[in-house]
């Protein structure tokens, strides 16, 4: 990959994942950052460590992305961050958010997940000029690398690398996560020429 | 105490007594220990898809179960072990998201992979002496060559060793 495409790939990241920052903190109305994306073709053995800590506790929120993309994105968030939300999100109705994710919780996390993705991809495919389904999502509280092994599964069936494009966000205090978006190997092509590469 | 040996994904390592060999956060993958408890030899391999011939693009044997497998023993041998005292102990498979019927193809993958060590370890007439695999979360392990024993640590449940 060059540098131009890496660029494009940067720019993809930046202005799906800004759409649903400004879309996360409109939900929780809070002001969230969102990071430099970074785009990297990386292998299997470097992938968890690639993204994170591997045995770090984090919500997922996974949704598979089909139409003139394949692929897949997930959400992701420590524990507070998701405690936190989830708090934002049913304030003034009287529940409490503990400590275990129950089905309430596990639902609401689903919903979050459902509109960040949602703004993600539409702000992707209205740049892109592609539709872009996506899936209902499913959740999981888990280690990071152990919930990336689904991902990394899906696209260890067509190569050796996943291409990864990382939008990190958050406060630095109440809400910190990211956004992975991993495009199939053909959807990446697809995505470099609508933009005309 | 030896050295800590990390495994990664679509990886396998051995190691002798004392050091032991562990991957952090096993998903739907699986982890497939062999031990020689003579030799003290041990080896993880870490596999991602049960079968390298269902794919056409492989340049790593260590992502699937049948050539990773082999692979292992051939690489504990050089290391002085012996294919006949292996003894296997698994962990892993698990089924990360709770995937609709629609979605099946990558509901079962943890399964596949568990069916699939099985049946390579017993094509290699390795017995698995203990397992911890399938339901629905992620787990790290440790591997050590002093014992041939086999740690679990799992979010919110208590340490394992089997």
């Amino acid at each position: 990959m060059d540098d131009m495409q890496l660029d494009v790939l940067r720019e993809i990241g930046n202005i799906g994942a800004g759409n649903a920052t400004t879309a996360l903190a409109k939900l929780v109305n809070a002001k969230i950052d969102m990071k430099v994306p970074r785009v990297a073709l990386v292998d299997f053995p470097n992938l968890s460590s690639t993204i994170g800590n591997e045995e770090d506790l984090m919500v997922a929120v996974l949704v598979t992305l089909s139409g003139d993309i394949k692929g897949m994105m997930m959400f992701m968030m420590d524990k507070k961050s998701t405690v936190f939300l989830i708090e934002q999100m049913l304030a003034g109705s009287g529940m409490e958010v503990g400590d275990e994710f129950g089905d309430m919780e596990m639902s609401v996390i689903g919903e979050l997940g459902n509109i960040i993705s949602g703004s993600y991809l539409t702000a992707l495919s209205s740049l892109l000029n592609m539709s872009i389904d996506m899936s209902i999502p499913y959740t999981a509280v888990d280690m990071a690398a152990a919930i990336i092994s689904v991902p990394a599964i899906e696209f260890g069936k067509v190569g050796d690398e996943v291409l990864l494009i990382q939008t990190d966000f958050g406060d630095d205090f109440d809400v910190n996560g990211y956004f992975i978006l991993i495009p199939e190997l053909e959807s990446y092509g697809k995505i470099l020429s609508a933009l005309g590469m | 105490m030896g050295n800590v040996v990390k495994v990664g994904m679509a990886d396998l390592k051995v190691c002798k007594e004392p050091d032991s060999l562990t991957t952090l956060g096993l998903g739907s993958c699986v982890g497939i220990c062999l031990y020689d408890s003579v030799t003290k030899v041990s080896g993880m391999a870490h596999i991602m898809l049960p079968d390298s011939k269902q794919i056409s693009r492989d340049k790593n044997p260590a992502k699937y179960a049948d050539t990773g497998i082999a692979l292992l023993i051939r690489e504990m041998v050089r290391l002085g072990a012996n294919q006949s005292r292996m003894k296997a102990k698994i962990a892993g498979g698990a089924q990360m998201f709770a995937f609709n019927a629609s979605a099946d193809s990558l509901g079962r993958v943890g399964d596949r992979n568990v069916e699939a060590v099985k049946k390579n370890l017993a094509a290699f007439r390795i017995p698995i002496i203990a397992q911890d695999t399938g339901l629905n979360y992620g787990r790290t392990i440790e591997f050590f060559s002093a014992d041939g024993s086999l740690l679990i640590k799992a979010v919110g449940k208590p340490l394992k060793t089997i």
